[in-house]
């Protein structure tokens, strides 16, 4: 059984208890524990069960590479699947269940997946459910999908809160270890600026377990020191928690920083997410070791040699009363003699090399421990633990020589470097076959901006393993990273450590090496996916040969641990099986992140009302406290209509509407864009933008402007001022304010940089107020101030002056065909100046109105909207707007465009009127048929209704569209469809159903 | 030969359509047959620890001639290279491809299926796509788990209501079932949705029923398999370094493995067609961008349907493996990366936990980039090229492993038969008459 020692335990505070739960069981941790040190001090072994064939698991691993130990976590609005007992550190109340299995994790149904696993191999799904075929759909794919998946879905929003960070650093190093903290220390001295992350709580990552000394100290105090000198400098951050998630191009580093997962009760963010410029990074994140390939792997009780050490030292805990360890290299050793140390038994070493081990392995012997060199594990015993072990020849396919009963197994296939943030941006590896392992090829890491390197690896992240090794290489590396950025290297020395003399690792990918077939369909390359090697050796006989293909027929390496324990054994096993060698093969890309990061802090701070810049003009305030029904409108919200007491929306919006046109309206128009361009040669500049020319027009006059892109369609409209000699004011649509900057500021840069013109926009410097209705001007004048009659302000005229004390722009434009006139004043006297004119409005009954009326009062009078009557394929022609586009220019923006065949073809569709014949309102974007059906059997068309509304000022629905030859037809009636299938005549019209002449606004 | 056999031929070789096939010849092809897969192959197989499977698809060394070259196994090359046979009998046809089959955008797309366009070529195509998916895994014989869940399109704006009504109405005549939804329906059917979110609340929504997804590397895996059985070369690890013509005829290609001559080309390359229109002397409008993706870790099943949100940018279904998969915006520059930022993972997941609040407490296991070819209105390139019996296919941008079958369908047909109905409107010269079928008022998104 696995337990809590009587002693050890470098991490855990024995004097402290703390409580906690698994599967409703009352359970007892100590703090410094993490969930996996304390589910184990309880004895339990068994915690979920994998993917595929529900097979029982245990806990494999002691860190992040941890592919079994996932749990369902917490409650309610708290509740998270997937939490890696590993690295989940225990608190006092801490709640958690075990995984996919039902109805217990003792017993599980889905366990009889397993029975059939010798026809559940790798890719059946491609080969079977496909008769019949509605059977996919309503049979095999919901029971597939039901006994899919891992942890529970949550069902609650997200009680806890997540942040961003945004750092700069000269060098950030990633990981705590003697590596990371030996290049922290020489990057610190050379003055350069470094952070320092470590993802556990913990500093020294595997020294301070393995023990030995380094420059006359013990690897523990050497941490100590080095955190004292580095936590003494202003130019070092040290952060534990921390993990580094991802490296993106241009030095551009990801920080997962788990605030509060250990301490839930207390106040801020869950996880703060870093984002981080870095001048260079340095990887020192370790090595991960790997599994070795045996029947029976997959047992509970069968974990990697050193996190069975990692227990003991750290935690205090015995996986086991007796521990084989089976091996191909030397460190395995050291977990037996730790074993060994701390009282337990280990019957036997399995090292499979035929030599065996160097100085461990005497000291094991010395230690009384049994040492059998050449062997190998022919098949573990056991179901949900661990029984014991046939031992066989590793040379040979499996005779069993010898049974041991024990109760774990510590297992050691060699180790390979971390080299994941160190490939995310491209960095390539080599395949050593002395160290049996991918390890970075420095000549070839990812490159920044100028071609030149920007992420180091250091330390076991690059290949070395030994202390010394680990020492020289940090600093080399620091070193390079430090003068790559122009700093001086400092004269940091190598500390000398102790050694062991080690024999080399041997390549071990199968055990015993002739397994046979029965032995490789229960030997398991990935413990989280059921794959075993069985699988990736049928995946090459059936030529799924790229690694990528035999990773994405087995799902080899594509578990929550991204293959971190698999991925080297399984495709040396693709390569043995192809005949080739491991580099031939070549590994799957690495990408972020490192391990799985929540959602939570990817979104960060922005949820709910600000999960989007919200944008509010003066007046908001307003519109909040009077009813206002809003829509979004880029991130702005915009009043849809007012609604008064139990109006529905169309009763407020056809109130409005009528008020205005009987007698006064406002509307808040202070979202329209307001670009002002200036410069000498700003009128040359307009012209090209606009299809009109803008470079005549009079200061003191407006002019409404057509903007096309280079493909000739229309993509803004609005009223464009002259200011004076050489500054213009253009207005955008809301939705257009920022996209025609940035088209313009486009041009400026790419084509016209020569041309000195300068865009400013000013869109949320104004308030700005449309006074719409025949009572416009008197209400203006009521204000004071200036003039603003029919002769001093002409219509398209501006002029400046004061309203009522308030220092305003008026311009003389109308979007409704009432008298209207649009007034700037500054923004922060928007609502001041709203509340004047309301107050002077009084009399007049004056009627604040929305974005409804403004559009349905526009298409009364036939005026196009960007985005209705327009959608990216529609040119002015198309509208009939030949009247704003400029013969006398050479050149604007969409005019070569325009004249290529289609655009000229008569048998575009133009915009007309349209009238149901009953008054109804035509569906909104309806087509108007044609007879017959094209070449792929679609009916013809020959028309689409653009903007569709009821008209409460003629008591009808109205409608525009384009419609083949449409201008040409008028008086014709043709026929719309419905959704339902059903008909609606309308009789093509002139698009003006208001005032034609245009005499409610000439007054 | 047996009756068995001929069942056999008759859903590899060819349907009744593929009239003029002798007899011997037929009989002649049987001996190379594969195997089918069935559950009662699995079960034999599984009684002798499966050492009896084929290979999925040939391993070949490429000939000295074929009728037609297809440059490409992505699920667009292959699907051409199966129709040529199936469809017009042209079966001596090689595939090449630079890397792995199936290794560029199709095994890195979020694998909806959806044809709920707005414009008639558009929804011909995607539609054309989406049926035969339907009967793809019996036609092929080879299980690609489409599943028609339903592809739900969320209006969030009251311009994205029109937007969706005008595609309703253009698809109840163009033979596409779609239909506008009420908020509460779409509650109904995606129960962790958050209809109510206070910036966009959800308006409503363009349902497609038989839209959904399927397994992406099964599409290319089943076409390769049933293009080898049919005796075309798949040539993998096989790189295109020219295009040799004779005038404006082309003569066949260079490859890292040698010269080989064809009839007939078919360039289907996605990311790199402006490399290969440019061995062969012409230009293409295609920009290159990063466009990228990532999955959650596996969940148990919450969501049966694919969302798409287009106003707050971002799109999600659960996998069969219980991955939230999610896709989001491209890139704004052009690259050849395939790697892509984090900025827009933020801006994708941030719309996401928004529409789906529940998700926040998920964690992000994987993002990745795929590298999509653009055209300049965002729909695809079928055909005819300057070189005479050059083809070309590209431009599918954001939204092409839907096309996969329809877009097959249409190059074989264009390249055996000079023209195609569902290609005719694709051609690239249609840039130069102004001639664009512009979807983007339909989907504001990548897709």
């Amino acid at each position: 059984m696995s337990m809590r020692l009587k002693t050890g335990g470098r991490l855990v505070n024995r004097a402290s208890q703390v409580e906690f739960n698994f599967n409703g069981k009352r359970l007892f941790g100590h703090e410094g524990d993490t969930l996996a040190s304390a589910l184990l001090a309880n004895d339990q072994m068994l915690v979920g069960r994998s993917f595929k064939y529900h097979r029982p698991r245990g806990i494999v691993a002691s860190g992040a590479e941890e592919p079994n130990a996932l749990m369902n976590m917490g409650e309610g609005a708290k509740f998270e699947p997937n939490q890696r007992a590993t690295t989940t550190e225990l608190f006092d109340g801490l709640s958690v269940g075990s995984q996919n299995h039902w109805p217990s994790l003792e017993y599980d149904i889905g366990a009889v997946n397993g029975l059939f696993a010798r026809f559940l191999s790798a890719g059946f799904y491609y080969k079977m459910f496909i008769h019949p075929r509605p059977f996919w759909k309503h049979i095999y794919e919901p029971f597939i999908r039901q006994s899919a998946g891992l942890g529970k879905a949550p069902t609650e929003k997200d009680a806890d809160t997540y942040e961003h960070l945004y750092a700069f650093y000269d060098v950030v190093v990633i990981g705590g270890g003697i590596a990371g903290l030996q290049a922290g220390r020489t990057v610190a001295a050379s003055g350069a600026s470094v952070l320092v992350m470590e993802q556990t709580a913990h500093w020294g990552g595997r020294a301070v377990v393995d023990g030995g000394e380094i420059g006359g100290q013990s690897t523990e105090d050497f941490v100590n020191d080095s955190l004292e000198k580095l936590a003494a400098m202003d130019n070092v951050t040290l952060k534990t928690r921390m993990m580094g998630a991802g490296v993106y191009d241009h030095g551009y580093v990801l920080g997962y920083e788990r605030v509060s997962d250990h301490a839930p009760k207390t106040t801020g963010p869950r996880h703060r997410l870093w984002r981080i410029r870095a001048g260079q990074i340095i990887t020192a994140t370790g090595a991960i070791e790997r599994p070795l390939s045996f029947a029976g792997n997959d047992i509970p009780g069968v974990m990697l040699a050193s996190a069975v050490r990692d227990y003991v030292v750290n935690w205090g805990v015995a996986v086991g009363d007796r521990t084989v360890v089976v091996t191909n290299n030397d460190d395995a050793y050291r977990t037996a003699i730790a074993l060994k140390q701390a009282g337990l038994d280990v019957p036997v070493i399995l090292d499979a090399r035929a030599n065996g081990a160097g100085s461990l392995g005497d000291t094991a012997r010395e230690m009384g421990i049994r040492v059998e060199n050449g062997k190998a594990i022919a098949k573990v015993k056991g179901g949900k633990r661990v029984t014991g072990v046939a031992i066989c020849a590793q040379a040979g396919s499996g005779g069993v020589l010898e049974e041991i009963a024990c109760d774990a197994v510590a297992m050691s296939g060699g180790w390979s470097p971390a080299v994941h943030l160190y490939s995310h941006c491209g960095g390539k590896l080599n395949w050593d076959d002395q160290a049996v392992m991918f390890r970075p090829d420095l000549n070839r890491r990812p490159t920044d901006q100028n071609g030149e390197g920007f992420v180091t690896p250091a330390g076991s992240a690059n290949g070395e393993l030994a202390l010394s090794a680990v020492l020289a290489d940090a600093i080399a590396r620091a070193k390079e990273a430090v003068k790559a950025l122009g700093h001086k290297a400092p004269s940091t020395r190598v500390p000398e450590a102790s050694e062991k003399g080690e024999n080399a690792v041997e390549p071990v990918w199968l055990m015993p090496q002739g397994a046979g077939d029965k032995l490789r369909m229960k030997t398991w390359l990935d413990f989280q996916n059921d794959v075993k090697v069985s699988d990736v050796q049928l995946a090459a006989l059936e030529g799924y040969e790229s690694v990528e293909h035999t990773k994405r027929y087995t799902t080899l390496g594509m578990a929550t641990d991204q293959g971190k324990l698999s991925n080297i054994n399984g495709l040396a096993t693709l390569a043995d099986a192809l005949n080739t060698d491991i580099p031939n093969v070549g590994t799957t890309t690495f990408r972020p992140p490192y391990t799985p990061i929540s959602m939570g802090a990817i979104a960060g701070a922005a949820r709910d009302e600000v999960f989007q810049p919200l944008r509010q003009t003066p007046m908001q305030g307003w519109h909040d406290e009077n009813g206002a029904d809003y829509e979004p409108v880029g991130h702005w919200r915009r009043a849809y209509c007012y609604r008064r007491g139990s109006e529905t929306r169309a009763q407020a919006v056809e109130r409005e509407i009528l008020q205005t046109r009987k007698s006064l309206g406002l509307l808040d128009a202070s979202t329209l864009g307001k670009l002002v361009v200036k410069g000498p040669d700003t009128g040359k500049f307009l012209d090209m933008m606009y299809t009109n020319m803008m470079s005549n027009l009079a200061v003191g006059k407006c002019r409404y402007g057509l903007m096309c892109s280079e493909n000739g369609f229309l993509i803004d409209d609005g009223v464009v001022a002259r200011i004076d000699e050489d500054t213009w004011l253009c207005h955008t649509t809301t939705g257009g304010a920022d996209r025609i900057h940035a088209h313009m500021e486009e041009w400026l840069q790419t084509e016209w940089w020569d041309w000195k013109v300068y865009v400013a926009n000013m869109t949320e410097q104004f308030a700005q107020v449309a006074v719409v209705g025949p009572n416009a001007r008197k209400v203006l004048e009521k204000l004071g101030g200036m003039d603003v009659s029919k002769d001093a302000l002409k219509f398209m005229q501006w002029a400046d002056g004061t309203l009522g004390g308030f220092k305003a722009r008026v311009y003389r434009i109308s979007f409704s065909g009432e008298l209207s006139y649009e007034i700037a004043v500054p923004a922060n006297e928007g609502r001041a100046f709203w509340d004047a004119l309301l107050e002077a409005g009084a009399e007049f009954d004056v009627m604040p109105y929305g974005t409804e009326a403004l559009h349905v009062m526009r298409a009364e009078k036939g005026f196009i909207m960007i985005g209705d009557e327009t959608d990216g394929t529609v040119i002015p022609q198309d509208l009939n707007m030949q009247w704003a586009i400029s013969k006398k220019k050479e050149d604007f923006l969409g005019k070569r465009a325009q004249q290529r065949s289609h655009m000229v073809s008569p048998d575009r569709w133009k915009l007309v009127g349209l009238e149901t014949l009953d008054g109804s309102v035509l569906p909104d974007g309806s087509y108007a048929f044609a007879p017959g059906t094209n070449a792929n059997g679609q009916r013809k068309t020959q028309g689409r209704v653009t903007s569709t509304y009821y008209s409460p000022t003629l008591g009808r629905g109205i409608a525009m569209g384009l419609v083949h030859h449409g201008p040409d037809r008028m008086g014709e009636v043709i026929e719309f469809n419905k959704v339902d299938g059903s008909l609606v005549k309308a009789k093509i019209v002139d698009q003006v159903f208001y005032d034609a002449e245009g005499a409610k606004q000439n007054v | 030969m047996s009756q068995v056999g001929c069942v056999v031929t008759h859903w590899i070789v060819g349907n009744e359509q593929d009239k003029g096939i002798p007899n011997a010849q037929s009989k002649n092809r049987i001996r190379n047959h594969m195997r089918r897969y069935s559950a009662f192959a699995i079960a034999r197989e599984g009684a002798r620890y499966h050492t009896g499977w084929e290979r999925a698809w040939k391993s070949s060394e490429p000939k000295k001639r074929y009728d037609a070259i297809i440059v490409g196994a992505g699920g667009h090359g292959l699907a051409t290279a199966y129709y040529l046979g199936k469809n017009h009998g042209i079966k001596n046809v090689a595939i090449l491809e630079k890397g792995w089959l199936g290794g560029g955008n199709t095994g890195r797309n979020t694998t909806i299926i959806r044809s709920n366009y707005l414009q008639d070529p558009s929804a011909a195509i995607y539609e054309k796509a989406r049926s035969l998916y339907e009967t793809m895994s019996q036609d092929l014989n080879y299980n690609v788990m489409f599943s028609p869940r339903g592809v739900m399109m969320l209006a969030q704006t009251e311009h994205e209501i029109r937007g969706y009504e005008r595609t309703a109405h253009a698809n109840a005549l163009q033979g596409v079932a779609t239909e506008f939804i009420s908020p509460q329906r779409v509650k109904e059917l995606v129960p962790i949705i958050n209809i109510h979110g206070p910036r966009y609340p959800v308006l409503g929504a363009l349902w497609q029923p038989r839209g959904g997804t399927a397994r992406h590397d099964a599409v290319a895996w089943g076409y390769a398999r049933a293009c080898s059985d049919m005796g075309m070369d798949i040539i993998q690890q096989c790189e295109v370094t020219g295009v040799r013509r004779d005038g404006d005829k082309v003569l066949g290609v260079d490859t890292t493995k040698g010269a080989i001559d064809c009839d007939k080309l078919g360039v289907v390359v996605a990311g790199h067609s402006g490399v290969l229109a440019d061995m062969a002397g012409f230009r293409l409008p295609i920009e290159s961008v990063a466009l990228q993706a990532l999955v959650s870790e596996p969940i148990k099943p919450c969501m049966d349907v694919v969302v798409m949100a287009n106003t707050v940018h971002g799109y999600m279904s659960q996998s069969d493996k219980g991955e939230m998969v999610i896709g989001g915006g491209a890139d704004g520059y052009n690259n050849y990366t395939q790697r892509g930022s984090f900025h827009h993972i933020e801006e994708t997941v941030r719309a996401l936990v928004e529409t789906f609040p529940m998700i926040s407490r998920l964690k992000m296991l994987r993002q990745w980039g795929g590298i999509v070819d653009m055209t300049g209105d965002r729909s695809p390139i079928i055909s005819k090229t300057p070189v005479e019996n050059m083809f070309i296919n590209c431009g599918w941008g954001t939204g092409g492993f839907k096309a996969i079958p329809g877009s097959g369908w249409a190059m074989a047909e264009l390249m055996a038969k000079g023209a195609s109905p569902l290609a005719d409107e694709f051609t690239m010269w249609r840039f130069g008459e102004g001639k664009f079928i512009d979807e983007s008022v339909a989907a504001g998104v990548a897709h």
